[in-house]
C-alpha cells in the first residue's frame, strides 16, 4: 500500500544527468575514436594538403576566377577536405556501428538519440576546422598567402556550412548501405563530384559540359561560396548556391529518416 | 501493464515477412527474479528479449518494462542490457567506452568499480579493438552494468566462452542477483539455465512450450536415449519399460526411456540379435521433443519419410 507513495518520491530523489556534459563526453569521444583511426584522420588531414602542396606549387602564380591560385586552391582544398571529412566520418560511422550492433546497445541504453548526432556533427565540424587550418598554415608558409583575420574566420565560417549537406548524406548512405559497401558507395560518390565541381581543379580549364553538369551537384554550390571568399569571383549567385544548399540538406535528410524508418524494424534480433 | 513485473511481454506475436519469429508468447519476469529464456538457436529467445528492450515492435501483443514501455527512459535508466553484437568502436579505450556509458545514466557505478566487478583492471586503458574474445564480453557485461541497474538482460552471454570464464561469469551475475536484483538470461545451454536461473521459459519456434523451476524442467529432460539396431517393430518396442517414445533412424531405433537400465534389460531379452547398444543422455533438444511430444507413456511418433525406411528394412 506504502508503495504507491514512495515510488514518485523516489523518482524525485533520483539525480539528474547533465545533458550537456554528456554531449560534450560524447563528442570528445567521438573525435577521439575517429582521430585515432588512420584511415580516417589521415585521409581526411594528409591528402587535401598533400594536393595542395603539390598544385600550389606548379600553379601557384597562375589565376582562376580572378584570384591568384594559390588562394584559388586553399578555396577548393579546404572544401574537398571538409566534404570529406563529413560524408565519410557519417557514413562509414553509422554504417559500421550499426553493422556491429553497437547502435542496438545505444538504443537500448537511455542515451538521448539526439546526443549521438550532435557529437558527430560536432567531431565533424572540429575536423573540418583543422583541415581548414592545416591548408592555411601550408598556404601561409609555401605560398605567403596572407589573410585578414576577419576574411579568414568568414572563410572558415562559410566553409564548416559545408558540414550540413554532406553529413546529411553520409547519414543516408549509413543507413541504407552496410559497413562494406559504404566506403565504396561514398568513394564513388565523392570523387565524380569533388572533380566535377572544380575541388581538384579550377572547373574553369575543365571542359564546359562538365560545368553544365557541376551545376546539378552540392559540392559545386559549396565551392562556389568558397571562392567568394578568399576574393575570387564566384559564378552565380551566392544567395541561389546557399539555397541550392540548403534544399540539398533537407532533401538528403529526408532519404536519411526514410533510409532509417526501414532499417530499425529490420535489423533481426 | 503489471507494475510488479520488471518485464513484460503480454500475447506477443513478431513476424519477419513469412518467419514467425514469437507467436502469441507471454512472459511475465517477477522483479527480483532470474528468469532463463532457454531453447535452441532460431527459437525465438533474442527476438523476445529485443521486444521487451523496446527494439522490435511487436506485431501484435504488449511489452512492457517496469509496467510503463520500453522506450521510456524512466524505464531505460533502470536497465542494463548485454546483447549479442560483434564489437564495440574498436578505437577507444575500455575505460573511455565505461565512461561515456556512464554518461547515460542519473547514478552510475564508479568506474573503478565497474572495472573491478567486470575483471578489467589490467586492460583499462587498452584499445576494445586490441582485447582477446574473453576480455570484449567482459567490456559488453561492464556497460551493461555501468548504470547500476535493477535489471539486466544477458543473451546469450557466455556463447565462446571458455568453460572457466563461463564459470567466472556465472559468479557474477549471482553475486549481482543476490542483492535483490533481476535478471533475464537467454541461453541454449541447460546447463547455464540450471546453474543460474530460478525459473526457466522454454522456447521453441517461437513459442512457449513450458515453464517451471530448473529441478521441474530437468526432471521432464531427465530420460536417456537408448539407440541399437533391433529388428523388433517399433510398437511392441513402444510397451517396453520406461519407454516413453520410440524413432527409427537409419537402420538404427532410438528409444527415449524414463529408466534406462530397465529398457535395456528388456531389450536385450527380446532381441538376442541385436548389436550397436548405444545409451546416451538426451540433448536439449530431444528433451524438447519429449516435452512436445506430449506426456503419456509410450508416445509412438515414427515420421512419414522414417516410416518409408521401417518398411524397406523389414
Amino acid at each position: 500500500m506504502t508503495s504507491a507513495t514512495i515510488a514518485p518520491r523516489a523518482a524525485e530523489a533520483r539525480p539528474r544527468r547533465n545533458l550537456l556534459k554528456l554531449v560534450i563526453t560524447e563528442t570528445r569521444f567521438e573525435f577521439l575514436k575517429m582521430l585515432r583511426l588512420p584511415v580516417y584522420s589521415v585521409a581526411t588531414l594528409a591528402f587535401p594538403l598533400m594536393f595542395f602542396l603539390l598544385f600550389s606549387t606548379i600553379f601557384g602564380s597562375a589565376e582562376a576566377q580572378g584570384v591568384r591560385a594559390s588562394r584559388y586552391l586553399l578555396a577548393t582544398y579546404a572544401a574537398a577536405g571538409v566534404v570529406s571529412a563529413a560524408l565519410f566520418s557519417f557514413g562509414v560511422g553509422v554504417a559500421s556501428e550499426r553493422g556491429q550492433g553497437w547502435m542496438r546497445l545505444k538504443r537500448v541504453s537511455p542515451m538521448p538519440s539526439v546526443a549521438y548526432f550532435v557529437a558527430k556533427i560536432g567531431m565533424a565540424l572540429v575536423f573540418a576546422t583543422l583541415v581548414v587550418v592545416t591548408l592555411s598554415v601550408a598556404a601561409m608558409v609555401t605560398q605567403g598567402v596572407r589573410f585578414a583575420v576577419a576574411d579568414w574566420l568568414t572563410m572558415l565560417g562559410v566553409l564548416l556550412i559545408g558540414v550540413f549537406p554532406f553529413a546529411t548524406l553520409g547519414l543516408a548512405i549509413g543507413y541504407t548501405f552496410g559497413p562494406n559497401s559504404a566506403p565504396v558507395v561514398i568513394n564513388l560518390l565523392y570523387m565524380p563530384m569533388a572533380f566535377a565541381s572544380g575541388l581538384w581543379m579550377p572547373i574553369t580549364i575543365l571542359p564546359p559540359v562538365v560545368k553544365s553538369i557541376a551545376e546539378f551537384l552540392p559540392t559545386y554550390h559549396y565551392a562556389q561560396l568558397v571562392i567568394g571568399t578568399v576574393g575570387g569571383t564566384p559564378l552565380g549567385n551566392a544567395s541561389v548556391h546557399l539555397i541550392v544548399l540548403a534544399g540539398f540538406t533537407l532533401a538528403f535528410l529526408a532519404l536519411a529518416a526514410f533510409a532509417y524508418k526501414r532499417d530499425e524494424g529490420k535489423t533481426y534480433g | 501493464m503489471n507494475r510488479n513485473y520488471a518485464a513484460q511481454l503480454e500475447r506477443v506475436t513478431k513476424r519477419y515477412g513469412d518467419v514467425l519469429a514469437l507467436e502469441d508468447v507471454t512472459v511475465r519476469v517477477r522483479t527480483g527474479e532470474v528468469l532463463a529464456l532457454l531453447g535452441p538457436n532460431g527459437a525465438g529467445k533474442t527476438t523476445a528479449v529485443s521486444t521487451m528492450l523496446g527494439l522490435l515492435r511487436p506485431d501484435a501483443g504488449v511489452a512492457s518494462l517496469f509496467g510503463t514501455s520500453p522506450n521510456d527512459v524512466a524505464a531505460k535508466v533502470r536497465v542494463g542490457a548485454m546483447l549479442q553484437i560483434s564489437g564495440v568502436p574498436p578505437t577507444l579505450k575500455v575505460r573511455e567506452h565505461i565512461a561515456s556509458f556512464a554518461a547515460y545514466y542519473p547514478s552510475p557505478l564508479p568506474l573503478d568499480k565497474v572495472l573491478t566487478l567486470a575483471g578489467l583492471e589490467d586492460v583499462a586503458d587498452r584499445q576494445y579493438g586490441r582485447l582477446s574474445g574473453g576480455q570484449k564480453q567482459r567490456v559488453h557485461f561492464a556497460l551493461a552494468m555501468v548504470g547500476d541497474p535493477d535489471l539486466l538482460f544477458l543473451d546469450e552471454p557466455t556463447t565462446g566462452l571458455d568453460v572457466e570464464s563461463r564459470r567466472d561469469f556465472w559468479r557474477q551475475v549471482r553475486e549481482f542477483a543476490e542483492g535483490g536484483k533481476t535478471v533475464v538470461l537467454t541461453t541454449h545451454y541447460l546447463e547455464e539455465a540450471d546453474a543460474l536461473a530460478d525459473r526457466i521459459v522454454l522456447v521453441e519456434h517461437g513459442r512457449v512450450i513450458a515453464e517451471g523451476t530448473p529441478a521441474e524442467i530437468k526432471a521432464r529432460t531427465a530420460g536417456k536415449v537408448v539407440t541399437a539396431v533391433t529388428k523388433v517393430a517399433l510398437e511392441r518396442l513402444a510397451t517396453l519399460p520406461g519407454v516413453t517414445r520410440v524413432e527409427r533412424v537409419g537402420v538404427a531405433t532410438n528409444l527415449h526411456t524414463a529408466a534406462a537400465e530397465a529398457t535395456v534389460r528388456a531389450l536385450l531379452n527380446l532381441d538376442d540379435s541385436l548389436y550397436g547398444l548405444e545409451v546416451k543422455g538426451v540433448s536439449l533438444e530431444e528433451a524438447f521433443l519429449n516435452i512436445t511430444g506430449g506426456a503419456g507413456p509410450a508416445v509412438f511418433t515414427p515420421r512419414a519419410p522414417r516410416a518409408e525406411k521401417v518398411e524397406v528394412l523389414a
